[in-house]
């Protein structure tokens, strides 16, 4: 018997009588200002989160971030939103994209509860991208905020699935002492701007 | 089992624990650490409206799975199979570490990067690896802390818990050259980044742990906050995601229910940093789920042990137990300490870890704040009397119990024990009284003998009533 068969026999012969799945159905929080939940669970994460009519906006407000007079090198995969000047495209090694000052991305949805942004991350040309620039931003359809996470997954039910991921706020660590540090390996800062 | 086994574990808790203690101001400091994470786990939960449901979905879906693990996990392989991914199955620690090998020899990779992953520890997957020209980079910072000082981690979530920033300062100071006599966590941690980049950048693949695996999709989903897995899975160009077979969910929608209590029962935070869901390898990439059984199936066969499997190593049983607070993670001597690894442990090797399960109070309060309801105390209390039956309790103790179950069987017998104790005891030359027999005594005082016995106190109240 191969590793496999073996592994699977021994499961069965070891598993316990069938117990049935729970109702997930009752479980969620709503809030009575979802949008205004997630700018402070946002917050509260170490991120900011931005308030904007349209795109046009969202350019305006990316433009008056702390970080963008000093960012060099900027991908932006939102057409006219921050000044783009690193084609992903062209770029061949994720290596590259080493010393990548700013990032802007689209996000799909935003969860009240956790400050949290689902990127499809499918669509990105290289998924080191969102983890390896030193400031994210994440440009959210503000129809797109969900409460919670069961309405986030009932959301992500209907599309294909495929590498994404959320992320809830600045890369951040404890581990010395349990002093939060903001910008541990990942992005230095994260803003996230909803539109509409 | 051979007598020389019986007669050393692997480590005594109590001895350990004595140890760590010895240092009184650290101990006081670490205790206070841990409760600080305790209370923010505290926080984070109470603000959760349906927690109490959370939790009783969590072990819902947990029991489910358990009871049709291998359905899921063929249904898991054969859809990561389809995104592309490479299944790797793994009965025992040595398969698990000569696949991870293998991959990386037949690719000439040298440099790995990893990130938290509690069963590569379980299986010692690091010195495996070194030993075979492999240079193993750790990159989570409290791992990588703890790699450098060559320590295991002390607690799964914290594993640099038990280490003072001025100890990390002096050791980043000899390894990365910072500043002397520098401790600011802030310029450490910063230090830290810039070293870990060069060690993602030359890296050849990237090694992640699974938090969850989903059998619906043939996804895995990775929890970190500093980011450091999705740095590692997204440079190089392998990634070799492993797993123990007790991770799987059924379904997508599984995970809003263990996101929602994972980190907020972990450090109180809503959710961890990143949450990645990988689902195949990137297109010019490769994605290898290594799934190991390693005793797990044995531990799904044990009806009163089997619910430990739900673990979803968040730590807060650890955070939260008086014992771990005050004696330590290395006091325990198993790659998980803390109340779940006095349960995980001596199923392991009941002999080699006996003195695990005493190593409590029993005061439940680690199954009070589990979030998938593990029973964790009664587990404890369990493994005692398995303790007890297979013989491996110290004959000091198990004549003690004797005794003690003699005299608690004869009401006569117990009297007169009480009746000769309140007069010989405090009749007795103190280094007597307080011999080595006396463990009690060793850091306290007896209490003064009463003058009147319990029996005699409610006699005479009953007579006055």
């Amino acid at each position: 018997m191969t590793a496999r068969e073996e592994m699977l026999a021994a499961l069965r012969r070891s598993a316990p009588r069938e117990t049935p799945l729970p109702d997930l159905s009752r479980l969620g929080v709503k809030f009575a200002d979802p949008a205004e939940q997630f700018a402070q669970s946002l917050a509260g994460v170490g991120g900011t989160c931005l308030r904007v009519p349209d795109l046009a906006g969202a350019a305006r407000a990316i433009a008056e971030l702390p970080a963008y007079p000093t960012a060099r090198r900027i991908a932006s995969l939102v057409p006219g939103v921050g000044q783009g000047n690193v084609d992903l495209a062209t770029v061949k090694e994720p290596r590259e994209l080493e010393g990548l000052d700013l990032a802007v991305l689209r996000g799909e949805l935003a969860v009240a509860e956790n400050g949290a942004v689902w990127v499809d991350a499918r669509l990105l040309p290289h998924r080191a991208v969102f983890v390896i620039t030193e400031h994210l931003v994440l440009v959210v359809d503000a129809a797109a905020v969900v409460n919670d996470m069961h309405e986030a997954y009932a959301r992500l039910a209907d599309r294909p699935v495929g590498y994404g991921l959320f992320i809830s706020g600045p890369s951040k660590t404890a581990d010395i002492e349990q002093a939060l540090v903001i910008g541990a390996q990942g992005a230095r800062s994260c803003t996230v701007v909803l539109v509409g | 089992m051979s007598p020389t086994e019986q007669a050393a574990p692997a480590l005594d808790h109590a001895a350990a624990a004595a140890r760590f203690v010895a240092n009184d101001a650290k101990a006081h400091w670490h205790d206070q650490a841990l409760w600080w994470v305790r209370k923010k786990r505290d926080a984070a939960s109470g603000v959760v409206p349906d927690w109490e449901a959370l939790r009783d979905a969590a072990a819902g879906i947990k029991a489910h799975t358990l009871s049709r693990l291998a359905e899921y996990l063929e249904e898991f392989a054969r859809n990561a199979e389809a995104r592309g991914a490479q299944v790797h199955f793994a009965r025992d620690a040595a398969e698990h570490n000569a696949i991870v090998h293998r991959i990386l020899e037949e690719r000439g990779i040298t440099r790995l990067v990893k990130s938290k992953s509690m069963l590569t520890e379980e299986c010692h997957l690091n010195p495996y690896l070194e030993a075979r020209g492999i240079t193993v980079t750790d990159t989570d910072l409290g791992e990588r802390i703890v790699q450098l000082r060559h320590e295991p981690p002390s607690h799964i979530v914290l594993p640099a818990i038990h280490i003072k920033k001025e100890e990390i300062g002096e050791l980043f100071h000899a390894e990365l050259g910072t500043e002397k006599g520098a401790s600011d966590p802030k310029y450490l941690t910063e230090a830290a980044r810039q070293h870990l980049r060069q060690k993602f950048l030359e890296a050849g693949a990237g090694l992640t742990g699974v938090n969850f695996a989903i059998a619906e999709t043939g996804g895995v989903v990775v929890c970190t906050n500093e980011g450091n897995a999705d740095m590692g899975s997204t440079l190089p160009r392998v990634h070799i995601a492993c797993m123990g077979v007790e991770k799987l969910v059924p379904r997508r929608q599984d995970l809003a229910v263990f996101l929602r209590l994972l980190a907020r029962s972990a450090t109180g935070q809503p959710v961890t940093t990143y949450t990645t869901h990988f689902h195949g390898p990137r297109p010019d990439g490769e994605l290898h789920i290594v799934v190991v059984d390693n005793g797990r199936s044995r531990q799904l066969a044990d009806k009163v042990f089997r619910r430990s499997l739900s673990c979803i190593r968040c730590g807060a049983c650890m955070n939260t137990c008086p014992v771990f607070r005050r004696s330590g993670g290395y006091s325990y001597g198993f790659i998980v300490p803390g109340p779940i690894g006095s349960i995980l442990a001596p199923g392991r090797d009941a002999s080699a870890h006996r003195t695990l399960p005493f190593a409590s109070s029993l005061c439940g309060s680690c199954s009070d704040v589990c979030p998938v309801r593990i029973d964790l105390h009664h587990e404890i209390w369990a493994w005692r009397e398995e303790i007890v039956r297979r013989g491996l309790l110290p004959w000091p103790k198990r004549a003690a119990m004797k005794v003690a179950g003699l005299v608690l069987r004869f009401a006569w017998l117990y009297r007169l024990t009480g009746w000769l104790a309140r007069r010989l005891l405090p009749a007795l030359p103190r280094g007597l009284a307080y011999g080595r027999w006396n463990a009690w005594g060793r850091q306290r005082e007896l209490p003064p003998m009463p003058r009147r016995t319990f029996r005699e106190l409610y006699r005479s109240h009953r007579d006055r009533s």
